[in-house]
């Protein structure tokens, strides 16, 4: 659906010139939710908007469903970001125009009017859950309902593809899942496809088929948000995972105890396994640090865990057999 | 107490004021807003940004902007005729005073502009929106606020031009004020038409802060 080939794009000011993007190669698939995650500065704002050319790349070719973006002449670009929606980090509401106005903009840009885009503003609102604030000012919404709006209008012009800059950044956490709940099911039932730009590891976590992370104007690491985030690779995609763990105090492992990683997915999850094969092996563990949770609905657990007093190695090739992933800790 | 007023004349004199108050106003608006979002687009990083046309445009609003409005007056005198036949009366001042305050007018508008959330814009251009859509139905319904504003400032600024337009011979209260009030010394004449000015420049602001209001959302 979207496919960027060695986009760069360097920023010139009076402090010199700037690499946003140096070479970035993507290919996103129709119908997924695909994040782009990496601190400020990395580049992953300048990504998303070369998708509809609000940045227009210095080198390399961006196509979303077949068409060639970096291409297209002035009025074939404006005919194509109505098929792409976006929505913002601060929203881009106007304010002088009441909630119903602003979900129907873009329809009013395409030059369409009377009862067939009051149908469609009708229907986008109850979709949304906004039909009570229609005559109000987006002044006197909350922030997730504010976003709600920006989402209605972007899906207004019923685009393929939903660009998502930082959008859940200015959020709560209640109201980001909120959002991110509406998000997961408009790509269910739309097969929209949505490209997330955040910061947020968890929104990843929570929503993405599959990530990239981005350093430096570069993709540093990507694949399926599960393979990602249980096994980074990249010092980066560490460092941001491993923000808000506890890290476990080295002092507390017991002296020679083999220190292992352990990570289960899917079911096992939830299977005693690391108990069976502890009593099978005659071995003691202990768990040093640990998080059971899910990504994009998937379950998994990792758990950090030091073996004392037996056959540590036979208890990871137990593990091993039934599945488990071993790593180094 | 007020021996030296001729009522008919004030009143004759009012009628003036407000007529090259709201000939002026109008005209200012219509060249003013035009030209505001001319220097709004041309500018650094904007929709249309164009250093040439944006250096050209501001260099004749601030040349027009520096000259004092006594002195605009008087060298407008022979385009004036040009354009309306006379220099005297209502018509006569209506060129001047537009010349003096749409320049003023046009950078009020642009700031106004400026203040608009740069992701309008973007949001705009995101939706496939034209130059000229977003600058027509996100940009400027979104600057009304300020735009509204500037012209209450302007047109306050427009009643003491007219004022001094009476020494050209405009006509109105400012004239009645310079003729009969300071040159014949009848301080009467001259409070009297103090107090219209003042219940005028009121009357305006209130109006002003009014429209405003009605149109604010934030």
């Amino acid at each position: 659906m979207i496919r960027l080939q060695g986009v760069t794009k360097r920023f010139r000011s009076a402090a010199g010139e700037r690499t946003a993007l140096d070479g970035v190669d993507l290919e996103i698939a129709a119908g997924e939710v695909f994040g782009v995650v990496g601190r400020s500065g990395a580049g992953k704002s300048t990504l998303v908007r070369t998708i509809n050319r609000l940045e227009r790349p210095d080198a390399g070719r961006v196509f979303v469903d077949g068409q060639e973006i970096t291409a297209l002449a002035p009025a074939e670009l404006r005919a194509a970001r109505r098929r792409i929606g976006m929505i913002f980090q601060h929203f881009n509401l106007l304010n002088a125009k009441t909630v119903a106005e602003n979900v129907a903009f873009p329809l009013r840009l395409e030059g369409r009017g009377g009862a067939e885009v009051d149908r469609r503003v009708a229907e986008l609102l109850a979709r949304l859950g906004l039909a009570e604030h229609a005559r109000k000012h987006p002044a006197q919404l909350s922030g997730g309902q504010k976003q709600r709006v920006g989402i209605a209008r972007a899906l207004a012009t019923e685009p393929k593809v939903l660009l998502c800059d930082e959008a859940t950044s200015a959020l709560d956490p209640e109201t980001t899942e909120d959002i991110l709940t509406l998000l997961d099911q408009l790509n269910r039932e739309l097969g929209l496809t949505i490209v997330l730009i955040t910061h947020q590891m968890e929104v990843v976590r929570r929503v993405c088929d599959r990530v990239a992370v981005m350093k430096d104007g570069r993709v540093v690491e990507q694949g399926a948000t599960a393979d990602v985030f249980l096994h980074p690779h990249h010092e980066t995609t560490r460092a941001m995972l491993a923000e808000g763990e506890e890290a476990f105090d080295a002092s507390v492992v017991p002296p020679g105890a083999r220190l292992a990683k352990l990570t289960f997915r899917g079911a096992a999850t939830y299977e005693p396994e690391l108990s069976r094969v502890a009593r099978s092996v005659g071995v003691d563990y202990s768990i040093l640090s640990g998080r059971i949770s899910r990504i994009r609905g998937e379950p998994y657990g990792q758990l950090t865990v030091a073996f004392t007093g037996g056959d540590a190695e036979a208890a990871v090739a137990r593990l091993t057999d039934r599945g488990v992933r071993v790593e180094a800790a | 107490m007020f021996d030296n007023v001729d009522w008919t004349e004030i009143g004759r004199a009012t009628v003036d004021t407000l007529l090259m108050l709201g000939g002026s106003l109008a005209l200012t608006v219509l060249f003013g807003v035009p030209l505001g979002v001319l220097l709004y687009l041309s500018g650094k990083g904007r929709l249309a940004a164009n250093p040439v046309l944006n250096a050209v445009l501001s260099f004749v609003v601030n040349v027009l902007r520096s000259v004092p409005f006594i002195i605009l007056l008087i060298v407008m005198l022979p385009v004036t005729v040009l354009l309306v036949g006379t220099s005297l009366g209502v018509a006569g001042a209506i060129p001047p005073l537009v010349v003096g305050a749409a320049p003023f007018y046009a950078r009020l508008v642009e700031t106004a502009l400026r203040e608009v959330d740069k992701g309008v814009v973007e949001a705009g251009q995101a939706m496939g929106g034209t130059t000229l859509q977003i600058v027509t139905r996100a940009l400027l319904p979104e600057a009304l606020p300020g735009i509204l504003a500037g012209a209450t400032v302007t047109a306050i600024a427009l009643v003491s031009y007219t004022a001094m337009a009476g020494v050209v011979g405009a006509g109105g209260l400012g004239d009645l004020a310079i003729r009969f009030g300071y040159q014949r010394f009848q301080t009467d004449v001259m409070i009297v038409t103090v107090v219209l000015l003042l219940l005028l420049v009121q009357g305006l602001q209130m109006l002003g802060d009014r429209l405003v209001a009605a149109v604010s959302h934030r």
